[in-house]
């Protein structure tokens, strides 16, 4: 075969991809990135459906993004504007609503104004919270450790996790485990006592999981999301510029700007191997490309089952892998209106619009929505995360009209009795009619739908079975353990052959950390000579 | 007695917070809404409007304003053609910087200067037997600014003239009935106009304004947003970033023009068909060097930055607002190298970034330099890096229409 053209190859243009790419790039490698569609960005796009509307497909708002990736890929200069949600907003199912912003005390006589109670709980709570986002946010920016290890290289790091732990304060870890293993419910009842206060509160609990806000496991999910520490606050949400696609897009131009090369319409069927190296890929249409490094950042199933072949691997690792929960339960139901909808309790006013919109009025609600997954089906009258985007972006819809994107839950990916394609659209109206409730009116602004199902995130992302994080938030499958025991450290057992998606630590989300810490290792091994760089041989990390 | 500005009654209808300051004697909003960043956002995003009325404006007029105005602006007031204005500075004879202001050309002999401070007297005491009128016409007119990326369509749908408008250009326009001087400036360091409005028409312009801007998500931005707008654009502010030199008391508390980081002002400085106040000093300290510091920017290290905190015990603090005190800043050795004169915390670079003064021998960009903070009520430093002016410069702000 011919000699390599590139020294890197990564399978997959979705936001990991492009980070990783990035980072190899500006390292000096002559890095190639694979995009299977038209279009770079996987799970964070926004496509035009109709003239004018902006629609963000898939994911739509930011958080988790590591500050570093923005700073070390110069982002800002590629055009990177994340727009800061002014306000959230939880109708309380009652016809009245709690309307939160950014000046705490303010935020503290709203939740007064329904439980006086609540109002004193809302600070400690809090304080709380983000003790415990301090005592766990070191791991999000560091490779697991290897405890399973005896390479004295492993020891340090391991040294280094333990030393952080004795370093976090006895209450506080008991915060942590608390949040890990138990239920959101569980954890809010501690705080508050009012239903709307604690349904607001358990609205990231569920996101993407196949948990109620009632189920142990989703105290972990509810963590996850206040991790973010965009523009300095914790668990402060954004809209990028353009959507999450805009982002994606500002990531693809600074891969490009350190050198690297993205090749659209290039999907991958396998990663070439001689012996126990990877040696490049071959593409559907029989192409083969040369590289000694190979990253797939695409999530494990995909990695280690479809791209190379899984007899050729350890027993345990395949197993794992086999034996990981994916099991998507998220959809997306999203419109272009002709104008804003009315919530009748703030007939005049926009304030209420600027960030997430939270239709999932008391924990009951959502657990009750849960019931119907845990069977098979899709709930009756679902959870919607939704959000007008235009209203803080005018660039996502022409003036005067909006577009407003709903994440809702819960549409299992598996339908007893039926398939995604014979109810997409009853699950849409069932979807509708719960914003109807809430804004009446809502059908006759509505100029067009997109209905957005389990299945169709896996065949355009190629998401396994939906799932949005590559592979679910539960315990078993964090951290040492992601994806599988042995092989969270971003090499796989194929020597030049590495993974760096959503299904790495620390997990899903617009995050772009496991693109960055595979990235680490991959340079690691280049300057210990463990794998080649052809062309340069001055990669350094 | 507190003054409100022409554009008061509209503007406070629409702010929610009732948190004002006193800009020169005017109620000044601080914000209109619970945070800030909302209003900045606007800005770099959409569309937002600033009141800034309070400046104070002079008409100078007659066949030697010209000559008066040469005499007395850093930049060469010959070289800017009627319809165009100018940025400039003004020193005093020892060539240390005393204000900044806009000044517009209206025609030969006409012009329209902007002021943060009062100037007329100081104005006058130049006239001599010069031919000018010097009037101040500050209450007569209300500035609103309108500044993003969509200002240029929102205006354009108001006064077609909008969209010929080239950077620092402006024209005599209508919005509905009322003429107003349409100019292509601001203070925010992006795409932004700026409307001088006759006093008491203007509520009915900034209605226009508003109208026109709803679909395009306009919002009013008050002074904490514009701080944080004008440090990314490197835009120095009088009383934060130097002391008025009419006022300091040391010459410590001055600075030149070269030490402020507006030597590009100097340019023709060399022409002695133009003597104008302050030159010669200005000459001597180029020609010896003897500038004292100069103008940068300052970029923290971050992860430092969480690094002090956290092993403190503390939440890393990233207020856009920090409180406002002058930081000083050290060089590797731990000897005195400069001090910030201006702080924030980005949302877009997500990093604390700050202007600062520092010897110019550490002006290079990188250098490596290290800034006090307080940490648990202890003095500690934290790592920054000298970085160019201005942080934030889309091509949108000078592009040619
Ligand atoms: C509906 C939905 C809503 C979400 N909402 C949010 C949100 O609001 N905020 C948030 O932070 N996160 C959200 N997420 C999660 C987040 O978007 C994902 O975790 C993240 O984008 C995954 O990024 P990735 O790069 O790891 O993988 P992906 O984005 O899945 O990228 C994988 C890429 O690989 C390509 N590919 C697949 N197979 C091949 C092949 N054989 N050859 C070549 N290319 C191939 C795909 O086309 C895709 O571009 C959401 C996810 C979904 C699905």
């Amino acid at each position: 075969m011919s000699a390599p053209q590139y020294d890197a190859i990564v399978v997959g243009g979705g936001h990991n991809g492009l980070t990783n790419a990035a980072y190899l790039a500006k390292a000096g490698l002559r890095t190639l990135v694979l995009e299977r569609r038209h279009l770079v960005g996987g799970a964070a796009i926004t496509e035009e459906l109709l003239p004018g509307f902006s629609f963000t497909t898939f994911s739509y708002a930011l958080s988790l993004l590591r500050p570093e990736i923005i700073q070390e890929l110069d982002l800002v200069r590629h055009g990177f504007l994340p727009l800061m949600m002014p306000s959230s907003f939880h109708p309380t199912g009652d016809g009245d609503y709690l309307l939160m912003g950014d000046d705490h005390a303010q935020n503290v006589q709203e939740v007064r104004r329904h439980s006086p109670r609540d109002a004193d709980a809302y600070d400690r709570y809090h304080h709380d919270l983000d003790r415990v986002v301090q005592a766990v946010r070191p791991l999000l920016d560091n490779a697991p450790p290897d405890v399973f290890s005896t390479d004295p290289e492993d020891r340090v790091d391991v040294d280094w996790l333990v030393k952080h732990l004795s370093g976090v304060e006895r209450r506080v870890m008991h915060d942590v485990v608390r949040l890990l293993t138990g239920s959101a419910a569980d954890w809010l009842e501690d705080y508050f006592v009012h239903e709307g206060v604690k349904g607001y509160h358990a609205s990231s609990s569920v996101i993407g999981s196949k948990v109620g806000p009632m189920s142990p496991g989703s105290g972990l999910v509810l963590l996850f999301h206040k991790m973010g520490e965009h523009d300095g606050h914790l668990g402060s949400w954004a809209f990028h510029k353009g959507g999450n696609g805009g982002f994606t897009q500002v990531l693809a131009r600074a891969a490009e700007a350190f050198g690297a090369e993205i090749r659209l319409e290039a999907p991958v069927t396998a990663v070439l191997t001689e012996g126990e190296r990877a040696v490049g890929v071959a593409l559907e249409d029989g192409t083969e490309l040369r590289a000694p490094i190979v990253v797939s950042a695409l999530d494990p199933r995909r990695t280690f089952l479809e791209l190379v072949d899984p007899r050729g691997l350890p027993g345990e690792l395949v197993d794992s892998v086999e034996r990981m929960k994916f099991r998507g339960v998220s959809a997306k139901v999203n419109f272009a209106l002709d104008g804003l909808p009315v919530f009748p309790a703030l007939p005049d006013t926009v304030e209420h619009y600027g960030g997430f919109l939270n239709i999932g009025p008391t924990i009951e609600y959502v657990e009750r929505a849960f019931d119907a997954a845990k069977y098979g089906w899709y709930s009756d009258r679902p959870y919607i995360d939704a959000a007008i985007q235009s209203v803080v972006d005018p660039d996502m819809a022409p003036p005067g009209k909006h577009v407003m994107s709903c994440f809702v839950q819960y549409a299992p990916y598996e339908l007893r009795g039926s398939d995604w394609e014979s109810e997409r659209e009853r699950f849409g109206d069932r979807a509708q009619a719960v914003l109807e409730e809430h804004f009446p009116g809502f059908g006759e602004l509505v100029l067009h739908r997109e209905v957005v199902t389990p299945v169709d995130i896996e065949q355009h992302t190629g998401l396994t079975e939906g799932n949005i994080f590559a592979g679910e938030f539960l315990a078993p499958q964090m951290y040492f353990f992601r994806p599988a025991p042995g092989w969270s450290r971003y090499a796989t057992p194929i020597q030049g052959y590495y993974q760096c998606g959503s299904g790495t630590h620390p997990g899903g989300c617009v995050i772009g950390s496991p693109g960055r810490l595979a990235s680490r290792r991959v340079l690691n091994d280049v300057a210990a000579g463990r794998v080649g760089a052809h062309s340069t041989g001055t990669a350094s990390s | 007695m507190i003054r409100t500005t022409p554009f008061h009654p509209r503007l406070s209808e629409l702010n929610s917070q009732g948190l004002y300051t006193h800009w020169q004697g005017f109620l000044s909003p601080l914000r209109y809404t619970t945070a800030p960043k909302h209003e900045y956002f606007a800005v770099r995003n959409s569309v937002g409007v600033f009141d800034t009325s309070p400046l104070f404006k002079y008409r100078i007029s007659g066949p030697d304003a010209e000559q008066l105005l040469a005499g007395l602006l850093v930049r060469d007031i010959r070289s800017c053609r009627p319809g165009r204005a100018l940025y400039t500075l003004w020193c005093d004879d020892r060539g240390f910087v005393m204000e900044d202001g806009v000044v517009f050309r209206h025609s030969a002999n006409d012009f329209l200067l902007t002021a943060a401070r009062p100037n007329l007297g100081w104005l006058d005491s130049h006239r001599g037997r010069l031919r000018v009128e010097l009037e101040d016409v500050s209450d007569d007119y209300g500035i609103v600014a309108i500044q993003g990326p969509r200002s240029r369509t929102v205006l354009s749908a108001l006064s077609p003239e909008t969209d010929g408008l080239g950077y620092f250009q402006h024209t005599q326009a209508k919005v509905g009935s009322t003429a107003v001087t349409l100019s292509r400036t601001g203070y925010t360091g992006d795409l932004g106009y700026e409307l001088t409005v006759p006093a008491d028409e203007a509520v009915a312009v900034l209605d226009a304004v508003l109208e026109a801007g709803r679909d395009h998500g306009i919002r009013p931005f008050g002074e904490e947003a514009l701080m944080m707008l004008r440090i990314e654009a490197g835009l120095p502010l009088i009383d934060v970033d130097w002391t008025n030199s009419r006022t300091a008391w040391t010459d410590a508390q001055r600075v030149t023009p070269t030490e402020l980081g507006m030597g590009w002002m100097l340019r023709g400085i060399d022409d002695d068909t133009r003597p104008f106040l302050g030159r010669q000093a200005i000459r001597r300290e180029l020609a010896e060097g003897s500038s004292r510091w100069a103008t940068v920017g300052i970029v923290v290290d971050w992860q430092h930055w969480d690094r002090l905190h956290r092993d403190a015990g503390l939440l890393p603090s990233k207020s856009e607002h920090p409180p406002p005190y002058e930081q000083m800043l050290y060089d590797a050795e731990g000897a005195p190298a400069g001090f910030v004169t201006s702080f924030l915390y980005s949302p877009v670079l997500q990093r604390h970034v700050g202007l600062a003064r520092v010897t110019p021998a550490l002006a290079e960009t990188g250098t490596e330099l290290r800034m006090e903070v307080v940490v648990n009520h202890r003095n500690t430093t934290v790592d920054v890096r000298t970085a160019p002016l201005p942080f934030f410069n889309p091509a949108r702000k000078t592009a040619k229409p």
